[in-house]
């Protein structure tokens, strides 16, 4: 299973790889909107964690641009941004997005979502 | 901290709450207490452990008590009891229960809510259904100070994201300052009690389901016989015990018996129930 992070800021890439890794994902970058777009065309994931606020084009424009490509197996695209009033959720919603993080976020929030979203397994632990 | 007031805090824990503390578990004494001894007055822990041994106002042992208390919790959590609940448990109990038209749930050591709320939630999706019901969901804890946040029913940022799908965050929560708080149409659902599960449960009264996950981990053997025993007598006789994922009650009590393809959940043994035959022909199927 491939997860693509998409945020402009390398660190946030950077941890969220390693949390995304750790769950048992190959992890692939983007930088920007128009990266992951470009990226998509060519090897859909079977996750997006996508942040909003990005140069170029940002999180909200990708995914209704995502959500338009027919004929593919659509992947499951969490927001995981600092926009984190109502307003910006619904809208994500709206446009398509699974589920949704609000920054900060760690590893357990992430394996929480994916597991909602039906990506990992629930482990029963104590 | 010293073994001999690891020992202290060890009886203190098991005499009033039933509750076990293992030595693995000492290293969490010293950031739980502290801010006990500071609303107390005491310097240091020794001072509050000095305390302790005297003759302590029961304000403050309760508080040493509510200290150690777990209160790990968070919505929807496993999620597999859920999905059982929503795909297995309510269909039997609303066909079940079809004349009566009511049905009772207890949260046993409920914590800051969650899991009552998770329930009410799921049962709010199918409200048309169950128009003209009486649900009433029972959330019981040891910690007062934990059931007032589940009756506030108000929870940060980071607590709505763990397990929380986000359309039901939209759904049921309003946002504010601090974080978000559930909507009065499941806060008021739920009826949050302090109960000790040491204590007599006759006044609770009857239940169709018990939720009492991952409590019984802190218990020794025999406490954990004597609670099962006495929810026993809380439950209809075709009533559910639903515990974690990592509890069992096999060499514990025959006072219940597994579901087979439910994990966590159990009837009493002296009845045969008729979801032991339903999952069943399922699991065939499948």
């Amino acid at each position: 299973m491939i997860c693509m992070v998409v945020d402009d800021s390398r660190v946030v890439r950077k941890v969220a790889k390693r949390i995304v890794q750790d769950t048992g994902f190959e992890c692939v970058e983007a930088e920007n909107g128009k990266e992951a777009y470009e990226l998509c065309s060519q090897n859909m994931p079977d996750a997006i964690l996508l942040d909003w606020n990005m140069p170029v084009m940002s999180g909200i424009e990708f995914l209704e641009k995502l959500r338009q490509i027919e004929g593919v197996k659509q992947p499951k695209v969490i927001f995981c941004t600092t926009e984190n009033d109502v307003e910006h959720i619904q809208r994500a919603i709206n446009a398509g997005a699974d589920e949704y993080i609000m920054k900060p976020f760690d590893g357990d929030i992430i394996a929480s979502k994916f597991q909602q979203v039906g990506l990992l397994q629930a482990q029963d632990k104590a | 901290m010293r073994i001999t007031d690891f020992e202290l805090y060890k009886d203190i824990l098991i005499e009033r709450s039933g509750l076990t503390l293992s030595p693995d578990k000492s290293y969490l004494l010293d950031s739980r207490l502290t801010p006990v001894a500071k609303k107390w007055g005491y310097e240091t822990m020794d001072a509050l452990s000095a305390a302790l041994r005297g003759v302590p106002e029961p304000g403050l042992v309760d508080d040493v008590v509510e200290a150690m208390t777990t209160n790990e919790t968070s919505f929807f959590r496993d999620k597999r009891p859920f999905d059982t609940f929503q795909e297995t448990l309510l269909p039997y109990m609303i066909e079940t229960r079809a004349r009566r038209k009511s049905l009772r749930i207890w949260s046993a050591a409920c914590s800051s809510g969650q899991e009552p709320y998770s329930l009410s939630m799921l049962i709010n999706d199918i409200e048309q259904q169950l128009a003209g019901w009486r649900i009433e969901i029972t959330g019981t804890d040891i910690s007062r100070e934990i059931l007032q946040k589940a009756q506030a029913g108000e929870y940060s940022q980071f607590e709505v994201q763990r397990g929380l799908p986000i359309q039901l965050l939209m759904k049921f929560f309003e946002q504010h300052e601090s974080g978000w708080k559930i909507k009065d149409e499941i806060r008021k659902t739920v009826d949050y009690k302090y109960f000790n599960l040491l204590d007599n449960m006759a006044p609770l009264g009857v239940f169709d389901i018990v939720y009492c996950r991952n409590v019984l981990i802190y218990f020794d053997e025999k406490t954990k016989a004597d609670v099962l025993s006495r929810i026993a007598q809380q439950l209809e006789p075709d009533g559910i015990l639903c515990l974690g994922g990592a509890e069992t009650v096999l060499g514990i009590t025959d006072i219940f018996k597994p579901i087979p393809g439910l994990r966590g959940v159990y009837c009493k043994s002296s009845h045969t129930h008729a979801l032991e035959n339903k999952v069943s022909a399922d699991v065939a199927q499948a």
